[in-house]
């Protein structure tokens, strides 16, 4: 007769039930354990952090799990157990300089103070499946670097900001709250502290896009990977009633300076100008990504022409986040039968009046 | 919930948060107040702003009902309404009458509203200019201003082309005499209830991060022109399962040659008219425990 359209509470259960069953997959196969997530698919785990907002391996590692391998799922369930925990404060800026260095390269110089460090990179590899993968592998231990790990090495942006190259950071004053964007709504025009913020929570593949139509011409900024670090850093947080920053541990995170375009005026001297990115564990397509969205964002500071996508802050910060876009694209999902059904009765109307004027018979309504 | 989550899942400081941004909404009716939304876990789009406005406002004394299309029943309402059973323990109810909030998707319920009840929307776009003007630093300039000329061009120019108004839903209304206002979108047929309602309307924007309001009994006008004034949108059917002839009805495609049968859009009215003896052409037809003819938790009509 008719189908009944509407879902209840024992379809929802049995659907969740049988997405438990598809998670775990063919039972004669080992389960995938959180362990071998954390420790084997690291840079899933990295990006679920990052766009997470939360530095926990274990907890991306489970979210990967549970969200069968889908990492925008993985960050959304991330998120929402973040929200709700309490937040103590700020830490101090991080000191990237002081980083115990695993990866640190420079495009700007062929050989600097600490010397170009590859680490464990993609990069010359030749993208030839490795069939050998497939069975399970003996993996031989890497070499031993030349280099002491314990040798921290000078920024190249604080070298090139030695001969005054480059413009200067600006200095944080102190006691100054730095924004938050999960605790205030944003407001436009943002600062860069919300706008780092929000390119660091951002969508990887959105920022790639962005960053590489400023390479395309909308919106070119003329940028040099002055640098590219990974590596640990000491996270410290001032504590009021001891009078000094007290270490609460260390993260791993990816730093991307970029060198970009110099600007100058009839006051100041010609300087090169900045684009940062920064992202927990190791992520350098995204830090690349977020330093040169950053750089394009400051157009208006620069007094540049505001001519690609890139460079439109109301566009770039209010569609960066993947939950929030996921959402809303996916909600289309949900019923919209009542607008829907207004819609169509209006399309009848216009329809009918439209056949009245050309002097046809109304069509029947179907029942 | 046995779990460390606190009552109605957001944090008290959260709530207080929320609050206040609620108390400015209901000051300044129609404004769209800036709010710290959290994420939630539900997705974007689904009702996390409607949610979170509700876990601002409940209270353990509260009885909620929770309606998507106008129905109890459909997949999102069921799974909004299990998350406060779950997070606040809180009665629920699918009776409009018995409800203390209300929190809904793209209806008005049919049943007028009374004094101790608060309707909250979930709202995808607060904006009502933001298909005029995508830029939110315009828009609220253009809110300041009072500066709806734009607004006005949008609806000459719909009766220019079409010789009438050709919004169906979200139809734009204007709160007060002043804020022109995103009624979310229902259907305009449910606007005129908006207006002098006895109960507290809140709407809730999580992803676009906006609260505003409609107090009690607060004047909302339908934009229109004198020449073309707002007219309701009518049904040449009565409901096919209680008779209604002053329901908004969902049209339910019954086979694939064109049949059609028209239902109300609110279930609880649906229900409530035929526990009262009302009677629809295609009653009888409906299958014994589809989700047309009843709900879970109710006892059939007939």
């Amino acid at each position: 007769m008719y189908v009944a359209v509407k879902g209840g509470e024992r379809a929802i259960a049995n659907a969740h039930r049988m997405l438990a069953d598809k998670r775990r997959g063919d039972r004669a196969v080992d389960e995938i354990g959180v362990d071998q997530i954390r420790e084997q698919l690291a840079l899933a785990v990295d990006r679920v952090m990052s766009e997470g907002s939360l530095y926990d391996r274990d907890l991306a590692a489970l979210a990967i799990k549970q969200a069968r391998g889908d990492l925008i799922e993985a960050i959304f369930l991330v998120r929402a157990y973040r929200t709700t925990l309490p937040r103590f404060g700020f830490s101090e800026p991080l000191e990237t300089a002081d980083m115990l260095i695993s990866r640190r390269i420079s495009a700007t110089y062929k050989d600097l103070p600490g010397g170009q460090i590859l680490g464990p990179t993609f990069d010359y590899t030749h993208r030839l499946l490795d069939f050998a993968l497939a069975a399970e592998s003996e993996t031989m231990p890497p070499a031993t670097s030349p280099v002491d790990p314990a040798e921290t090495m000078t920024r190249v942006t604080d070298i090139i900001a030695g001969e005054d190259l480059i413009e200067n950071n600006p200095q944080p004053a102190d006691g100054q709250p730095v924004g938050d964007l999960t605790r205030d709504p944003l407001a436009f025009p943002a600062d860069r502290d919300l706008r780092l913020q929000n390119l660091a929570r951002g969508d990887e593949g959105f920022l790639l896009a962005l960053g590489y139509s400023t390479q395309r011409g909308y919106g070119r900024n003329h940028p040099f990977v002055g640098e590219i670090r990974v590596g640990e850093v000491e996270v410290e947080m001032l504590i009021p009633d001891l009078g000094f920053a007290a270490p609460l541990g260390v993260i791993a995170v990816t730093e991307c300076q970029m060198v970009n375009q110099f600007k100058g005026s009839k006051t100041e001297p010609p300087r090169f100008t900045r684009g940062y990115g920064l992202g927990f564990g190791h992520c350098e397509r995204k830090a690349m990504s977020m330093a040169l969205v950053d750089r394009a964002l400051r157009a208006q500071e620069f007094g540049e022409e505001r001519k690609g996508p890139a460079q439109d802050e109301e566009f770039v910060l209010s569609h960066s986040d993947n939950v929030q876009a996921t959402g809303f694209v996916e909600h289309l999902k949900l019923p919209h039968y009542v607008d829907f059904q207004a819609e169509t009765s209006m399309l009848r109307l216009m329809r009918a009046a439209n056949a009245r004027q050309a002097g046809l018979p109304p069509a029947e309504a179907a029942e | 919930m046995t779990t460390a989550y606190n009552f109605a899942y957001l944090d008290e400081q959260t709530k207080r948060m929320i609050r206040r941004a609620i108390l400015k909404a209901i000051a300044i009716p129609g404004y769209q107040v800036p709010f710290a939304s959290r994420e939630m876990p539900m997705p974007y789009g689904w009702g996390t702003g409607g949610v979170q406005v509700t876990a601002a406002i409940l209270g353990p004394n509260d009885v909620l009902k929770v309606i998507d299309q106008g129905a109890d029943d459909t997949t999102n309402a069921v799974s909004i309404r299990a998350f406060f059973a779950r997070t606040a323990d809180i009665a629920v109810t699918t009776k409009t009458s018995e409800a203390t909030i209300i929190q809904t998707r793209h209806r008005i319920p049919e049943e007028p509203l009374t004094a101790n009840q608060v309707l909250v929307y979930q709202v995808p776009i607060p904006e009502p200019l933001r298909f005029l003007e995508p830029r939110e630093t315009e828009t609220r300039t253009m809110h300041a201003l009072s500066e709806y000329g734009l607004m006005h061009v949008k609806l000459y120019e719909d009766i220019a082309r079409h010789g009438h108004i050709a919004t169906a839903y979200a139809y734009p209304v204007e709160v007060a005499g002043r804020y022109v206002m995103d009624p979310s979108p229902i259907p305009k047929f449910d606007n005129p209830k908006i207006s002098g309602s006895a109960a507290l309307q809140l709407f809730g924007a999580g992803r676009e991060k906006r609260i505003y309001a409609v107090p009690p009994h607060t004047a909302v006008v339908s934009l229109d022109f004198e020449d073309h004034p707002f007219e309701r949108n009518k049904f040449d059917h009565p409901c096919a399962l209680c008779n209604a002839t002053d329901s908004y009805l969902d049209e339910v495609v019954t086979d694939d040659r064109g049949g059609r049968m028209y239902v109300c859009s609110d279930t609880d009215y649906c229900e409530d008219r035929r526990a009262h003896g009302h009677r629809g052409a295609q009653l009888a037809e409906a299958p014994a425990g589809s989700a047309l003819g009843q709900k879970p938790n109710i006892e059939a009509a007939e």
